[in-house]
Parts: structure tokens; C-alpha cells; sequence
């Protein structure tokens, strides 16, 4: 390879001239960048077509970009409470209609545990405060006490759940929905453990306590 | 899937439902179909918002799950449905051309919640048509079905897979996932109902908007009591039956462009001709030769003659031609003849010409098929499709890099593969220059570049280089840019506005507080006084804004159309590969 760019011969194996440079004329640079983020365009883009169609499509669009923040499919995150509310935020609410999926067009496991909104914040709390200490205890003994306080817990958003849900579904969807419960429990338990970095003794608790709890839901617990 | 398209999707996703949805949409559209926990795990997401999270995205059919061995369903994102998303005012404005107020409300009830019972749809159609009449006037829901009627009817909506009945008798226990089924059928075969009623006006419905929804709801459930008639059975908007339309749409307007404008010219010049021959013998101008005239001019208002027979030709063949055919079902001469619209009276021999002439074109949008039945006819959907998608590769390079290079271009897209010398001297453009905007195309990819060597070596010196335009591939690089252009306007609308967030919302506070005063009756010192609020560098600053966003998002419905067009012409030729 050296030898071929011996003195006073070409570098390339083919007639440069072909590729538009004249003899002896300078290369260009090899490029080592990227190219710009805003190149400069040589031609003006030609304006965009207006019209009546033009104008009531982009209408359509500007209205409907404001009515899907309005729809129930809307799902908005949870913001930070603010230490000073704002008077304008009470305006700014929207009351969304409420959206209650069809469930037998959906899986099972969709079904979320609590149908209410009511009920949301208050078995999240339960939770919250289940994490908390959790994380205060180290000590195997504290947690078993613990894991028993939760399963109370459960217990008691359980039965919230099925009077919530009597109104509105039949007993045996209910049911159902237990066995999600109790299965949620059982991955969530798992989880925390994984954090504390004892999975083997945890492994072995979890097993004996959800074999004691039921046994239809063994399905699940393959997961 | 291209990162350019997951991040059009992403946007979209954020712009309908909030981030959380984005968030497992994205994350499914990246990874695949999925089961719960997974997505759960990875997005580090509570599993209560993924479940919501996917209702929502399977409520608007952009996610499917599909059960697997072992009960695990897993869930997996309709990325090319998901796109689809930023063609819903195109949908929404067809749908009014077509079928007035009352379609467009019907699609766009269908669009925004994905899918709905058509009772459902028709009282929340009449109750907003109600909202919008005058006093006193009401919507009757007869007259809103007969509208969804017509739309299942020519297939812009079409039945979502159902559920089918279970029998009790089943043991064990039940599917993790119903099994959808799709009755092919029943698609579009509207239930019987007796769908009696008015559409009623909420009362004063800025009172419930702000003051107190709560107590309205229970008397909302109240109404839903009564059983509802045709409960299970979905529908959803037909967006390949748009897309078919959007199609024809094209086909006829280029069709008008070619044919219809050529003729009409030719006829201007010459009627032009005829006045001044006229105008020199005035007394050779007699009343039989008026109405000659008179006749030639009824001519010249129906140029439109061509298109318009493409059109019905198009309109015959909408059911009858699945939407991804290559052809439409041969027509005879016959057929369309009476298949014209009423009050075009051209006669039968003319048509004739005019189907020969569509025929002989070199575009071959409309092809000759046979000779029974005074000649059968198709329009050749494919090349009709590749030829809108070449015209539109043209265009881009004719507008990107000048006509000069555009003539380049259409050289080698005429003469397939030719030599850089070739080009050069075809092109009649300077050898150096014909380079440079050679090398140019060659490196943007609207060009490719053919090697074929004499000898196995592949040495420079004894290799053939072919410059060749590859329409497909060229299409596909600019399907890429254009998903990459739309995702870099919406964020530069987002960022537009949410600059302007505070100007905005005060805007939206001082126009609330006005027009409440104005409902109270206020005087209009007062009034002029709170408008006085927003002040003329502001107000300033609002008229930017709104023009900018305007017009970012006009070209958001623009480049879709050319996505439209890209998007048809490459599935319909990969289909035929």
C-alpha cells in the first residue's frame, strides 16, 4: 500500500479529473463534523396553500388539541402540591365526565383494584405508610410483624373494594378482584425485599404465607 | 421503526393523553409486545397507571393484546396507528364535506373516544348539533342515524371485533383475555334500533362546568338506567375507507391538472380565435351561429369533463375495489355513461374520446382492459400512486436544490441509469457544475449510485458508475424526513407556547372574566377597562404568538398529506413486490 503513494504518484487509483477536479488541483478536506444543526438553505420554502378547507382543518386541529386535555383518556400526573395555591388554578380545573371502560372487552388483569376515585387516595396512603416503615425496620422479626400489619391493611381496602364494587358489579367480579389484590400484595411484597437485598429469607416467607392465604391463585403466583 | 418515528409517536401520544400514556406507549412501541408487570417493572411505573395507561391506549385501538401459553397477555403498540393520530382533522373535515355537520360530529366522537356504542354516538351528536341550534330548535336522533347510517353504509365507519357470547355452562375459569372476533360480515351492518328522542341542551353549561359537577353526576347515572339497545357492539372510524378517499382525491385532482387544464387552454385559444373572426365580420354573425357559440361556451365550463369521469369511475369502484388494490374492477364505457352525474350531459360518443384520450395518456392512470361492452376500462390505482410519489420526489428537489437540479433529476429518472459523462451532456449543464449538483443529490440520497465493474477487482478505472433514481427507496428517505420535519414543529409549537405559557393564561383569565361581566351586563366602560388589562406590547406578543402557532400547525397538516401520499404509494408498491 505504502509503495503506491510513492513519490509523484497519484494516491488514488482512478483519474481524479473524472470526479470534477482539474490536475494538481487541492482536495478538499475531509469532513470530521458532523454536519450544522441549522443549515443554510439555499432556496426560500414556497408558502403554504391557504384556503376555506385550509382554515377550517387547522381550526379543527387548534379545537381539538384543547378537547383531548378535556376527555377522560386525558390521564394527567399527580403535581406536586404547591405551598401557595393559586387563584388562577381554580379556574384553570377541568371537570372531566367520568370513563368507565367496558370491561369485558378488556383482560382481566386491566381490572384496576379500586373502582372509585374516592377510593384512590386513601389506599394509596396505606401503602405509603406500609413503604415508610418498612424502610425504618432492618431487623427480620420487625418485618414479619409488619408484613401482618399490611396484610391487614389489604384486608380492610379489600372490603372497601367489594362495597364499592357491590353497587356497581356483581359479587363474582368482585371476587376476581381479590385475587388480583392478592397477588399484587405478594409481587409488591417481593419487590420491597429485592431493595433490602434478602431475597432467600423473604423467598421462603412469602411462599409459606401465600400458600396459608389461598390456593385458586396459583396461576398468578407462577408469574 | 425509525427514531424519528418514535418521536412523532411520542408527541402525539403526549398531546392526546398526558405523559404517563406516552410513557408505556413509547415504551411498548420501543420494545415490542410486552406483558403488564414487564412494562410495570422497566417504565418504573406504579402498576395502577400502567393498567389505566393501557385502557386507555386499547380504548383507542392503539395497542392490541393477544394472550400467550400460560395465560401471560401481552401487550403490543400499533406504531403505524399511533401516526395516524395527526391525520384526525383531515378525517374529522372529510367527513363534513361528505356528509355535512352531522358526519363530521359523528367521526369526530368516533375519533375522540376511540370507540362507542352507536346509540351512544347518536345522543351525544344531537345533544351537541342542539347546543349549537337556535332556541327551541332540537336535533331529532332519527336524523342523526340516518347520517351514521350512510357512513357504515359506504364503510367510513365499520364495527370493532366483538366479544363473542359466552355460555354460562363454561367450567374452569374464565380467559385471562377475551378472544376478539371479527365477523367480517356484520362490519358494516348497523344494528336495528329504535333510537327515538331529542337532543337535549345542558343548562346553562358554563354553571356546570365550573360550579357543581358533582352534584349533576348522580342524575347523569339515572338516565343511563334504561338498558341500553345495542350494548357490546363498538364502532370505530374506518381509516383505511379515508385513506381510499384521500387517494381518489389525489388521483382525480391530478387527473384535472393534466387533462382538464391542457384541454381547457386549448379551448380558450381557441374560442379567442373565433371571437375575433367574429368581431371582423359583424354581419356574419347571425342568431344559428350565436347559439353555436353559446354551446361551445357550455364546453368550456364543463373542462372539467375527464376528471370528473375518473371521479365517477372511482366512485363506481369504492365498494366494489378492496382499498389496497392494484386496479379497479373493469368498467365498461356503458357503465360509466350512466354512472355520470345527472345534468353532465356529454354525449356518449364524447366520453368515448375521452376515455381513448385517458388512455393514451403516458401517465396510464386510466388502462384499457378489453373491448366488450364499448370498451372496458380501469383505473390503474398503482402507477396512478407512483407517478403522485414521483411528482412529489420532483417537486422536493426542484424546491430544495433549483430547477437546474430538478432537471437533472428528471433526466436520470427518465433515462433510468446513466453515466456521469451521460448526464452531463444530456442535462446540457456545464460538466462542473452537472457534478457538484450530481454529487449533491447523490449524497442527500434522492440519487443512487449503480457500480458495475468490468473485472472482478472492482478497480475505479474499469467500473461502470450508473446514477439511477430508486423511487422507493428515495420515497422512504423522504417519509423519514417528513416524520422528523412533523415531530420538529410540534416541538417548536410546544415550545412556542410554552414560552408564552404566562401571557397565555392571563389572555384565557381576562377573556373569562370579560365574558362573564358581559353575561351579568356590564357596562361597557368596564368592559373596555379589564380589556385594558392586557396591554398593546402583550396584546402584541398574543398576535405573534398566534401566527406563529398557526402556522406551524398548518404545516403539520401539510407535510401529513405528502406522509399521506409517501405512506400510500410505498405499501402499495411493497404489496406488489
Amino acid at each position: 500500500m505504502a509503495g503506491n503513494k510513492g513519490r509523484g504518484r497519484a494516491a488514488y487509483t482512478f483519474n481524479i479529473e473524472a470526479v470534477g477536479f482539474s490536475r494538481g488541483e487541492k482536495l478538499p478536506d475531509v469532513v470530521l463534523k458532523p454536519p450544522p444543526l441549522f443549515p443554510d438553505t439555499d432556496y426560500k420554502p414556497v408558502p403554504l396553500k391557504t384556503g376555506e378547507g385550509e382554515d377550517y382543518v387547522l381550526a379543527l386541529k387548534q379545537e381539538l388539541r384543547e378537547t383531548v386535555k378535556r376527555m377522560p383518556y386525558f390521564v394527567e400526573t399527580h403535581e406536586e402540591k404547591q405551598d401557595i395555591e393559586r387563584y388562577s388554578k381554580r379556574y384553570m380545573k377541568v371537570y372531566k365526565e367520568e370513563w368507565i371502560p367496558d370491561w369485558r372487552r378488556l383482560p382481566r388483569e386491566l381490572m384496576p383494584r379500586k373502582k372509585c376515585k374516592k377510593a384512590g387516595p386513601k389506599s394509596e396512603k396505606a401503602k405509603d405508610t406500609g413503604k415508610g416503615t418498612s424502610l425504618t425496620n432492618t431487623a427480620d422479626v420487625l418485618k414479619k410483624i409488619e408484613e401482618l400489619e399490611k396484610r391487614g391493611d389489604g384486608e380492610k381496602s379489600d372490603e372497601e373494594n367489594e362495597e364499592k364494587e357491590g353497587s356497581k358489579e356483581k359479587s363474582k367480579e368482585g371476587d376476581d378482584d381479590e385475587d388480583d389484590n392478592a397477588a399484587e400484595q405478594e409481587e409488591y411484597d417481593e419487590e420491597e425485599q429485592e431493595e433490602e437485598n434478602d431475597y432467600i429469607n423473604s423467598y421462603f416467607e412469602d411462599g409459606d404465607d401465600f400458600g396459608a392465604d389461598s390456593d385458586d391463585n396459583m396461576d398468578e403466583a407462577t408469574y | 421503526m425509525t427514531q424519528a418515528e418514535i418521536k412523532l409517536c411520542s408527541l402525539l401520544l403526549q398531546e392526546h393523553f398526558g405523559e404517563i400514556v406516552e410513557k408505556i406507549g413509547v415504551h411498548l412501541i420501543r420494545t415490542g409486545s410486552q406483558p403488564l408487570r414487564v412494562i410495570a417493572h422497566d417504565t418504573g411505573t406504579s402498576l395502577d397507571q400502567v393498567k389505566k395507561a393501557l385502557c386507555v391506549l386499547i380504548q383507542h385501538n392503539l395497542v392490541i393484546y393477544q394472550v400467550h401459553k400460560r395465560g401471560v397477555v401481552e401487550y403490543e403498540a400499533q406504531c403505524s396507528r399511533v401516526l395516524r393520530m395527526l391525520r384526525y382533522p383531515r378525517y374529522i373535515y372529510t367527513a363534513k364535506t361528505l356528509y355535512s355537520d352531522t358526519g363530521e360530529l359523528i367521526v369526530e366522537e368516533l375519533l375522540l373516544n376511540g370507540k362507542m356504542a352507536m346509540s351512544a354516538v347518536v345522543k351525544k351528536v344531537a345533544d351537541r348539533l342542539t347546543e349549537t341550534m337556535e332556541d327551541g330548535k332540537t336535533m331529532d336522533y332519527a336524523e342523526v342515524s340516518n347520517t351514521f347510517v350512510r357512513l357504515a353504509d359506504t364503510h367510513f365507519v365499520q364495527r370493532c371485533p366483538l366479544v363473542p357470547a359466552t355460555e354460562n355452562s363454561d367450567p374452569g375459569p374464565p380467559p385471562p383475555a377475551p378472544t376478539l372476533v371479527i365477523n367480517e360480515k356484520d362490519m358494516y351492518l348497523v344494528p336495528k334500533l329504535s333510537l327515538i328522542g331529542k337532543g337535549k341542551r345542558r343548562r346553562s353549561s358554563d354553571e356546570d362546568a365550573t360550579g357543581e359537577p358533582k352534584a349533576k353526576r348522580p342524575k347523569h347515572t339515572t338516565d343511563n338506567k334504561e338498558p341500553i339497545p345495542d350494548d357490546g357492539i363498538y364502532w370505530q372510524a374506518n381509516l383505511d375507507r379515508f385513506h381510499q378517499h384521500f387517494r381518489d382525491q389525489g388521483i382525480v385532482s391530478a387527473v384535472a391538472n393534466r387533462m382538464d387544464q391542457v384541454i381547457s387552454k386549448w379551448v380558450g385559444q381557441w374560442l379567442s380565435g373565433i371571437f375575433t373572426y367574429l368581431q371582423m365580420w359583424p354581419l356574419a354573425y347571425s342568431q344559428s351561429q350565436h347559439s353555436r357559440v353559446n354551446s361551445e361556451f357550455q364546453f368550456i365550463f364543463q373542462t372539467q369533463t375527464s376528471s370528473e369521469i375518473v371521479r365517477t369511475m372511482l366512485r363506481m369502484s369504492e365498494i366494489t375495489t378492496s382499498s389496497s388494490a392494484p386496479f379497479t374492477q373493469p368498467l365498461s364505457s356503458n357503465e360509466i355513461f350512466r354512472s355520470l352525474p345527472v345534468g353532465y350531459n356529454i354525449s356518449k360518443q364524447v366520453l368515448d374520446q375521452y376515455l381513448t384520450l385517458l388512455a393514451d395518456d403516458p401517465l396510464e392512470f386510466v388502462g384499457k382492459s378489453g373491448d366488450s361492452g364499448g370498451g372496458m376500462y380501469v383505473i390503474n390505482l398503482h402507477k396512478a400512486l407512483g407517478s403522485l410519489a414521483t411528482a412529489t420526489l420532483e417537486s422536493v428537489v426542484q424546491e430544495r436544490f433549483g430547477s437546474r437540479c430538478a432537471r437533472i433529476f428528471r433526466l436520470v429518472l427518465q433515462k433510468k441509469h446513466l453515466e456521469q459523462k451521460q448526464v452531463e451532456d444530456f442535462a446540457m449543464i456545464p460538466a462542473k457544475e452537472a457534478k457538484d449538483m450530481l454529487y449533491k443529490m447523490l449524497s442527500e440520497n434522492f440519487i443512487s449510485l449503480q457500480e458495475i465493474p468490468k473485472t472482478p477487482d472492482h478497480a475505479p478505472s474499469r467500473t461502470f458508475y450508473l446514477y439511477t433514481v430508486n423511487i422507493l427507496s428515495a420515497a422512504r428517505m423522504l417519509l423519514h424526513r417528513c416524520y422528523k420535519s412533523v415531530a420538529n414543529l410540534i416541538e417548536r409549537r410546544q415550545f412556542e407556547t410554552k414560552e408564552n405559557k404566562r401571557l397565555l393564561e392571563k389572555s384565557q383569565r381576562v377573556e373569562a372574566i370579560i365574558a362573564s361581566m358581559q353575561a351579568t351586563g356590564a357596562e361597557e366602560a368596564q368592559l373596555q377597562e379589564i380589556e385594558e388589562m392586557i396591554t398593546a406590547p402583550e396584546r402584541q406578543q398574543l398576535e405573534t404568538l398566534k401566527r406563529n402557532v398557526n402556522k406551524l400547525d398548518a404545516c403539520e397538516i401539510q407535510v401529513d398529506e405528502t406522509i399521506f401520499l409517501l405512506e400510500s404509494y410505498i405499501e402499495s408498491t411493497v404489496k406488489r413486490q
